[in-house]
């Protein structure tokens, strides 16, 4: 069993929302490491996130740091509260509010794959 | 125990023909000056960084442009937070004794050094190269995100963050130095364009040249006596995805140490220097502080709280939403106007008590946090 197996997202350009578990302690988390930063077990687990959560923060974004993303502006900068247990930034449509409910999509953002959440209809 | 025996400050804002080590030795010289000390009485030199110069060894890079001949010296960085971190380390090597005089210097010319593309683009980079950067954001919008927060839980708008920008320019404009000085209103915030939402142009503090220096000492070496009494430091997470809170921070915990090895309580302080990046920076430290209620950072700046002759002046030289930010320089301008009021040499922006003081800086997104409890005897 390879435990330590990574599972593509869309940091390497799949669409998927990837995010990882502790075998030991339970705790979730999102950015990729191999060891728990709660209890310090290894290796730890990855997981596909169901993409479903809750809008915690949000920014339009006029102000782009870069030509190439100037295009792209405004744009709508999203911290949403993963169903797993787990926090992460993403673009969002400019309609979304705080505490609404999400789905994750994904977009291209000046030929990088972005994760893109959409009001959950369901 | 040491002393801050001298401070030295340029004026921020334009400085074009300056770069980082000339804005440092000019700092150097005036802070220097202060404490009546030479450059062969100083054996400890604390540096930080510059965006402009981004070498891997500024302090020595100091040392022999200003000619020092040092026992200790060396970089620390910890963004905003830095310049009251290298005060801290100064003080630790004066009380253990490894240096009898340090030379705590930063200055950078962020503002005519770089284009403005080019300022935004490095400064995002405390965001997360792989789950963040690539998203498009900056400094401004991991703010924003805490703003956003902020105001959905404390049903506030952008008019009581613009108190905070009012606040700093009224401040500013009884400084000679600062960069922006033309008083300023909360129409005149709400109206100005917007960087990333609820943040607009004038929540945010402008990108400057300048430098500025302190002299920590063993003994004291002039009629100033300004002690440092309490430090402290909390770090929490780098990056905004990853905090646990956005509304609760290091910046209790930071503060309590600092309030601790001093034996002060929060009462007693009598001015306060905050670091003010943005208007919701300053006010999520006043409140997580306990210089103000949850949620009323803004309506205490405009009831005059905050005032020069309120109940606790704040930052009465502008602040770096005002008076400037010039990266490590940045908060250091809040030393010192707080050394310039405990030593009574303010001027007109002159408080009528300034015996206690209590500092704090943060850095990243508020990331690292550290703090200085002041007393002047």
């Amino acid at each position: 069993m390879n435990q330590n197996a990574r599972l593509p997202d869309w940091t390497g350009g799949t669409q998927k929302l990837v995010f990882q578990r502790c075998s030991s302690c339970h705790a979730t988390w999102y950015f990729r490491r191999s060891f728990c930063p709660q209890c310090g077990v290894s290796p730890v687990v990855d997981a596909e996130a169901s993409g479903k959560g809750r809008v915690h923060a949000l920014t339009l974004v006029t102000r782009a740091p870069t030509e190439e993303l100037r295009a792209f502006a405004p744009y709508l900068i999203v911290l949403v509260d993963a169903d797993e247990g787990f926090r992460l930034m993403a673009h969002g449509e400019p309609a979304l509010a705080i505490d609404e409910r999400v789905r994750c999509t994904f977009t291209m953002l000046a030929g990088k794959l972005i994760p893109y959440f959409e009001k959950d209809q369901a | 125990m040491s002393w801050i025996a001298g401070v030295g400050m340029t004026p921020y804002g334009k400085l074009p023909g300056r770069n980082t080590l000339d804005l440092m030795s000019e700092a150097a010289t005036l802070a220097l000056h202060d404490a009546q000390l030479e450059r062969k009485d100083i054996d400890g030199l604390i540096c930080g960084y510059s965006t402009t110069f981004p070498h891997l060894m500024l302090s020595t890079s100091f040392v022999e442009h200003y000619g020092l001949r040092p026992s200790y010296a060396h970089s620390i960085q910890v963004g905003g937070a830095t310049g009251f971190a290298m005060v801290m380390l100064a003080h630790y090597l004066v009380e253990s004794g490894a240096a009898r005089n340090v030379l705590v210097v930063a200055g950078e010319n962020r503002l005519t050094g770089q284009s403005r593309d080019d300022a935004v683009k490095t400064l995002a980079q405390v965001g997360h190269p792989v789950y963040e950067v690539p998203l498009g954001a900056t400094i401004p919008a991991y703010y924003a995100l805490v703003a956003s927060r902020y105001m959905h839980e404390h049903a506030l708008g952008g008019p009581d963050l613009a108190e905070l920008a009012v606040l700093m320019r009224r401040h500013a404009s009884a400084h000679p130095g600062a960069q922006f000085r033309e008083p300023i209103s909360v129409q005149d915030v709400m109206a100005s364009k917007s960087i990333a939402a609820p943040l607009k142009l004038l929540d945010c503090c402008p990108v400057s040249d300048g430098g500025a220096a302190f002299v920590v000492t063993r003994d004291a070496t002039n009629a100033f006596r300004v002690r440092i009494i309490g430090v402290g430091q909390a770090h929490t997470h780098q990056h905004v995805s990853a905090a646990a809170s956005l509304t609760q921070f290091g910046a209790k915990a930071s503060v309590e140490r600092a309030r601790d090895t001093a034996g002060i309580e929060l009462a007693d302080v009598r001015y306060a220097a905050i670091y003010d990046s943005f208007t919701i920076t300053l006010t999520i430290l006043l409140e997580e502080i306990g210089l103000a209620p949850r949620g009323q950072a803004g309506a205490h700046a405009r009831a005059g709280y905050f005032n020069r002759d309120g109940v606790l002046p704040l930052n009465t030289h502008g602040g770096l939403l005002s008076y400037g930010h010039c990266g490590c320089g940045g908060a250091m301008a809040h030393l010192v106007e707080t050394h310039q009021q405990m030593t009574g040499r303010a001027g007109t922006r002159q408080v009528k008590d300034a015996s206690l003081a209590l500092l704090h800086g943060d850095g990243g997104v508020l990331s690292s946090h550290v703090s200085l409890v002041l007393e002047a005897k």
